[in-house]
């Protein structure tokens, strides 16, 4: 069955584990996964709920193609209060844990609560327990997942798990699975660490059976995997250059932010770029090993690479030598160009503390960024932080990596994110974020869609609840101008509105480069139950878009959060195709509030409710 | 024409839709833990490395069955277990210098790849073209065309 029909409910308060059957009619309306789990979260949980007190619920979703062999069919989400946002939060990871949480017979995990004591749940298919996790408390993720593995004598269980971030409370902790996937953003794990949970092992033998109709559902799978492998983005440019592919095309269009968003050009972009991770390197290797794909992918866009044993951040550090996941597109710039370091090896150090003690590479990168400027300023000493910290340094970022994921000195500051950082030190205006989130890598001046994506997600800024950048850089489904505000609210929407659908059916995001929501259909029809049109998954994503925005207009966010930072809107580009711009949000953000049915305080109307039957 | 399998491990990406299709093809259901075929990932070396028998000749597996439960598939050349003549016994298992051979719990019974009876599932489903189903006599082709490409004809008429 694409559902299972089962949830457990973990009550870490007194550490009880209970089964439930899921909420059927429920699925009819929000498919699963995010949508699906949104809804229980919403439904169970008070809006205006401190993220890291007991009374925050976290929950982990599969979605119906979860654990199928439709293409990418292993994501999973985690759906809670963020940490670092205070909006809702749902972050989505690949790997291979959902597809086993699947197999081990269930949808979602709800877990509530706090638990007196550091524990980590076990489950082997439907035997679900709490056992201790004192020996785990104070490992990294990759400790955590090692040691679990020897004490189950079982090297096929999965893992997610917390680092050391997740439980000294970084708020842009995340929770990460099979040693470098990521449900990396809004301090999902930070959330996870003040439960006192460290760590979900799975093994799972049940499988999937059971679908609508098999048949229908292998034809539509193999159909879409065609159109995958015949795409020029996901037949190509992905499995072979990774995401990173974008590094070199975003600088040249003046949409890379660079040293916190002073420039929108990098200087040694391409020294970051996939073309440098494939170039020979003075010890004869290249840096990039291979691909990897996750669970049922066919596109394999993951990035293996190797640090150059005698690199600075590495040396007399053999365990650092191995072949470990990275750079992705969003980390290399993050760690790079947002911080003026054009050092490649570098970057992949920081991208493995990021994965090895669990904290979202993007955050981190982008606050030191900010610590940075604040550093040039005069604002921040050598004192204070511990070491020099100008634009550009790669000792630095390597160090203040470290220092965070080990909860040190200034690491401290550091892991309460930019927004809190900047305020601390009396400069609010220099974090580069909305809702406390920290921007991913895309210049809201040099592509004036991405602006209104990231001040309207309902997770805080991010790239991945409309990637514009597909119709604004890249022409899929159709071209539109970067350059121009016009038409960009009709394209938000209609982005967010489908990624909804992709991220509660099972599916990757990337998948979207090549599919519509057409692609996907067919497939969810001949897998779920009910009559899966395209009318009702559009009617879904919109009801999922605006059940979240209600859960923050309700946890007290307004249309003045739906903003971004003043740099953005009054300092123009400086160099490349968008110089002389600043971002036309303002501009924006009314014609979206109409396209969406919400009144000018960004307030879904009655009608608009009635409508989505909200 | 004999065909067997042949694995290049270096297009291997570990998507694992090969253990899918071979569970679904045996056993009706996606599930992984019942796939005959698995893929090794060695992480620290960036390694994916799919596994399965490979069907020796002379079957450690065939001759240690003390029921003769594996027979050779004279289509195929597939050493096949015969469920109903298996007793779990295992031995094949020990025998089996590969570990391909594996006992199924659920079962009572061993299961090891017997080649789909000819149309092999994880062939079909691979993406990469890592798995393939090809003559039996020829696996080495590919590598041989590869290196005849590389072979310098040119410099050795100069020469
Ligand atoms: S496209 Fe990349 S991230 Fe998405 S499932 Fe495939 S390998 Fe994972
Ligand atoms: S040939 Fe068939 S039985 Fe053998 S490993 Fe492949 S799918 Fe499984
Ligand atoms: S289907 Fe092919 S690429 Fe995927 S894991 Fe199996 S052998 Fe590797």
């Amino acid at each position: 069955m694409a559902w299972t029909r089962k949830i457990l409910r973990v009550d870490l308060t007194n550490g009880a584990c209970k089964t439930e059957p899921l909420n059927m009619e429920w699925a009819q309306q929000y498919l699963g996964q995010r949508g699906l789990a949104s809804k229980y979260f919403v439904s169970e949980v008070d809006p205006k709920v401190d993220p890291l007190s007991p009374a925050n619920k976290l929950i982990m979703a599969t979605g119906p193609l979860t654990g199928t062999p439709a293409s990418t069919g292993g994501r999973y989400s985690v759906i809670t209060k963020g940490a670092l946002t205070g909006a809702i939060a749902c972050s989505n990871s690949g790997g291979f844990f959902g597809a086993e949480l699947k197999f081990a017979g269930w949808d979602m995990i709800i877990f509530e609560g706090k638990s007196p004591k550091p524990v980590y749940l076990s489950i082997e298919n439907d035997k679900a327990e709490l056992k201790d996790a004192a020996h785990l408390w104070g490992q990294t993720v990759w400790q955590t997942e090692a040691i679990i593995k020897k004490t189950h004598q079982d090297p096929q269980v999965r893992v997610s798990s917390i680092g050391r971030s997740g439980e000294n409370g970084v708020l842009y902790a995340g929770i990460i699975n099979d040693l470098h996937r990521a449900a990396g953003r809004s301090g999902v794990g930070a959330v996870m660490g003040s439960k006192n949970l460290k760590a979900v092992a799975v093994r799972g033998t049940l499988g999937v059976g059971g679908l609508r109709d098999p048949k229908a559902f292998l034809g539509a799978a193999a159909a879409a995997k065609k159109v995958l492998a015949d795409n020029a983005v996901t037949g190509q440019g992905l499995p072979t250059y990774g995401t990173q592919v974008l590094m070199n095309v975003i600088n040249e269009m003046g949409a890379l932010p660079t040293r916190n968003h002073r420039d929108v050009q990098f200087e040694d972009a391409r020294k970051i770029s996939a073309e440098a991770m494939a170039e020979k390197r003075p010890d004869g290797k290249s840096h990039l090993v291979t691909n990897a794909a996750c669970f049922g992918c066919t596109i394999a866009c993951g990035r293996v690479s190797r640090i150059d044993e005698k690199h600075f951040s590495v040396v007399n550090k053999p365990e650092y030598w191995g072949a470990s996941g990275g750079l992705e597109y969003e980390a290399a710039w993050a760690l790079g160009a947002a911080n003026g370091v054009g050092d490649l090896e570098a970057l992949q150090f920081a991208n493995l503390i990021c994965n090895e003690d669990g904290f979202d590479p993007i955050s981190f990168g982008a606050t030191v960024g900010a610590a940075m400027e604040l550093y040039e300023l005069g604002i921040l000493t050598k004192e204070q932080i511990g070491l020099e910290a100008p634009f550009g340094s790669a000792k630095a970022l390597c160090e203040l990596a470290q220092m965070t994921a080990r909860g040190e000195g200034f690491g401290k500051d550091l892991g309460m994110g930019s927004a809190r950082l900047c305020a601390k030190y009396g400069k609010p205006e220099l974090s580069m974020s909305v809702k406390k989130q920290e921007f991913p890598a895309y210049d809201s001046r040099g592509i004036q869609g991405m602006g209104l994506t990231y001040a309207t997600s309902n997770r805080g800024a991010c790239h991945l609840r409309s990637y514009t950048v597909a119709s604004e850089v890249l022409g899929i489904p159709v071209k539109t101008d970067p350059l121009t505000t016009d038409g960009k609210a009709d394209l938000v929407k209609a982005f967010q509105d489908a990624t909804s659908v992709f991220d509660s059916a099972g599916v990757c995001i990337f998948t979207s480069f090549a599919w519509s929501l057409a692609d996907l259909q067919p497939q969810l029809d001949a897998a779920c139950e009910g009559d899966w049109t395209m009318e009702k998954l559009a009617e879904v994503g919109e009801r999922i878009y605006n059940m979240e925005r209600l859960f923050n207009n309700a946890a007290g966010f307004t249309a003045k959060d739906d903003d971004l930072p003043p740099r953005l809107k009054t300092e123009p580009a400086k160099t490349g195709p968008a110089k002389g711009l600043v971002s036309g949000i303002d501009k924006m953000r009314p014609e979206y509030y109409k396209v969406r049915g919400w009144d000018a305080n960004g307030v879904p109307t009655q009608e608009t409710l009635d409508r989505l039957g909200l | 024409m004999q065909k067997s399998l042949r694995i290049d491990a270096n297009k291997c990406t570990g998507c694992l839709q090969c253990e899918m299709a071979c569970s679904y093809e045996n056993y009706g259901v996606f599930n992984i833990a019942k796939s005959r075929i698995k893929v090794f990932i060695f992480e620290h070396e960036g390694r994916k490395v799919p596994y399965t028998c490979t069907q020796c000749a002379e079957a450690w597996c065939l001759n240690a069955c003390p029921v003769d439960a594996i027979r050779v598939d004279a289509a195929t050349g597939a050493k096949v277990v015969n469920e109903a003549t298996c007793v779990g016994c295992k031995v094949c298992t020990i025998a089996c210098p590969f570990g391909t051979v594996n006992y199924v719990a659920d079962t009572g019974k061993v299961q090891k790849c017997d080649l789909c009876g000819g149309d092999p599932a994880c062939a079909a489903a691979c993406p990469t073209g890592a798995i393939t189903y090809i003559d039996a006599d020829w696996t080495g082709l590919d590598k041989m065309r590869a290196w005849a490409g590389k072979t310098d004809t040119a410099t050795r008429a100069s020469a």
